[in-house]
């Protein structure tokens, strides 16, 4: 049976984490010779067809004007029908907070295993292995049902990119009022034109060391230098240096980029267990004894207002090589 | 004829006056800086010398949250737990903080959804206005429990919630999502998932600790909906290889090392 995978759209274009999912999909139909189909809903502006580069053929796409913003039942519904068009029974998600609320509704209607915040395709076993206990370990979790709904952590899954064009095809999803969960009253943008935290591959954090929310610049001069996210500790969002959303930790928001570089944080275990699963970590501390040096891959002890602009420069010249 | 007008009163009065209650699902978990190992071959979380938490989403946001809502507009909190006895010492917690009272679901919980389906059926037909969880629990990390209660329930469903306001008869709730803000308007009655921004933290105090020892803790049979996945086995992640230190007055090293051999710039 097929496989059916559902992509994010913001703005109207992909989500990097969809390019992720949509190539979970296409590579788990391969290991079951089957075939993979997403499913978009919202209006595109047009970058559907650049699925076919990671394994996908064909894209379903309810472009409805009111799915331009998540509510758990209207979506539910079209990835529904969605299931009922390609008779899958594996149904693809990313971990994102969208696919984290969609994917029990999902579950429940097709009498599925939920397999959540997975990292690889299943093993020998047919067990999915994912992160638990806020990175301290992984579990590798078996599906007692037929039917399985998977979403996929972000920035988790590799997968190569290939040539191909998917035919995105339009379905039509009748929806009332009934389907739709609230009403949206705003949106409002709070990235900055930065990639939003839980999907950035580079994020640039800093904390209490930095002394006073004046003395950021050096922070933002080196992320937009290496095209980072900023971001900070639990402290610093507390007593207002920087906004909440900035906030990374065992409260706040959960990242795995593949580059962390914390400049005068401590490290305490809140912190870490928001971040740990960063594939490399850079701590800069004037404290030689700040226990956020054994969790990390490169250490600098130093004044982060000597070492980060020295950093931003090396960057520079690193480019115009 | 005078007993017959304060009924006529009274009865218009509890029409007009509706009573809000709300119920928020608490689940245990270990402590933030707990060592997490495993034992009977990987397959069992080794709970030995282990403090027990109430999963910090559930509490600090979700839970008293709910408490200011009652404090503000009047009702009732109801904590839902699912757990064996000796579960006690957060649901008393929880009570503490100014739960008013809790129900005890008598199971060892094996995943969420069959997790869910318990707190549905020991809610018993109970209709509730608000009824919360925490957007994740730190140690399973699923973020999906307040999906499969709002779908066994058909309510709506607002997730990742970190404000909540209640404004004559709707609810006005935030959603901080990646890198974007909704303001959302819903009407009871709905479920959330909640996350920072919604509450600060509360300690108990010594009045609510004293009042919280003869607070009901209604204890529930479960009614045998099995688990839908299960864990195989636990692992712990490889070690790290050792921080390779570089002078400071050599800092500018770091980014060859970035570049050329951790590949990640």
């Amino acid at each position: 049976m097929s496989i059916l995978v559902f992509v994010e759209l913001q703005n109207g274009n992909l989500k990097k984490s969809a390019f992720e999912a949509a190539a979970y999909a296409a590579d788990l139909a391969a290991s079951r010779s089957t075939e993979a189909v997403a499913i978009a809903l919202g209006e595109s502006n047009g970058d559907l067809e650049q699925l076919g580069k990671v394994g996908i053929s064909k894209v379903w796409h309810v472009a409805d004007a009111k799915l331009n913003h998540l509510t758990s039942r209207s979506y539910t519904k079209c990835i529904m029908a969605g299931v009922e068009q390609t008779g899958a029974d594996t149904v693809v998600l990313s971990h994102t907070s969208t696919g984290k609320t969609l994917a029990p509704r999902v579950a429940i209607r097709m009498n599925a295993g939920l397999l959540a915040c997975v990292s690889d395709l299943p093993d020998a076993e047919g067990n999915y292995r994912k992160s638990m206990f806020s990175g301290k370990a992984w579990g590798n979790i078996g599906n007692k049902e037929g039917a399985a709904v998977i979403t996929v952590n972000p920035n988790a899954y590799t997968y190569v990119v290939k040539e191909g064009a998917a035919a995105v095809e339009a379905l039509a999803v009748l929806l009332g009022d009934n389907d739709f969960d609230y009403t949206v009253k705003e949106v409002i943008n709070e990235s900055a034109g930065m990639t939003p935290l839980p999907e950035a591959e580079l994020v640039v954090s800093a904390g209490r060391g930095m002394k006073g929310p004046e003395n950021w610049g050096i922070i933002e001069e080196l992320a937009g230098e290496l095209g980072a996210t900023t971001a900070c500790s639990r402290p610093v969002s507390d007593i207002g240096w920087r906004p909440h959303h900035e906030h990374v930790g065992q409260t706040g928001i959960t990242i795995k980029p593949n580059l962390y570089i914390a400049v005068g944080i401590s490290g305490a275990i809140q912190h870490l267990a928001g971040v740990n699963q960063s594939k490399c970590i850079v701590v800069i501390n004037k404290d030689p004894e700040a226990p956020f040096f054994k969790a990390a891959d490169y250490g600098i002890v130093g004044d982060a207002f000597d070492v980060v602009p020295r950093l931003t420069e090396a960057i520079k010249k690193m480019k115009a090589s | 004829m005078l007993n017959t007008i304060f009924a006529a009163k009274f009865k218009d009065f509890s029409d007009n006056y509706k009573c809000m209650k709300i119920l928020v699902c608490i689940s245990k978990v270990p402590d933030t800086t707990a060592k997490i190992s495993f034992t009977d071959n990987n397959t069992k979380f080794n709970e030995d010398k282990v403090q027990f938490i109430i999963n910090p989403y559930d509490e600090w946001y979700a839970l008293v949250r709910a408490l200011e809502l009652k404090e503000a507009n009047g009702g009732t909190v109801t904590v839902i737990n699912a757990g064996l006895a000796d579960n006690e010492q957060i649901i008393r917690k929880a009570l503490a903080l100014g739960a008013d009272d809790a129900i005890r679901i008598n199971m060892q919980p094996e995943d969420a959804y069959q997790t869910a389906a318990e707190i549905v059926a020991a809610m018993n037909g109970e209709q509730y206005d608000i009824i919360l969880t925490g957007k994740e629990t730190i140690d399973y990390n699923g973020g999906i429990m307040g999906g499969f209660i709002a779908e066994m329930l058909d309510l709506p469903y607002v997730s990742m919630a970190s404000k909540l306001d209640k404004n004559g008869d709707v609810f006005v709730l935030e959603r901080e999502i990646e890198g974007v803000k909704e303001i959302v308007e819903v009407k009871a009655p709905f479920v959330l998932s909640a996350q920072k921004g919604m509450a600060e933290a509360r300690i108990p105090n010594m009045r609510g600790i004293l009042a919280s020892k003869s607070k009901p803790v209604k204890v529930v049979e479960p009614s045998g909906t099995g688990a839908r996945t299960h864990v195989a086995a636990f692992a712990l992640p490889a070690e790290k290889g050792g921080c390779k230190m570089i002078p400071a007055e050599n800092a500018e090293q770091l980014i060859d090392l970035l570049k050329n051999e951790a590949k990640v710039i």
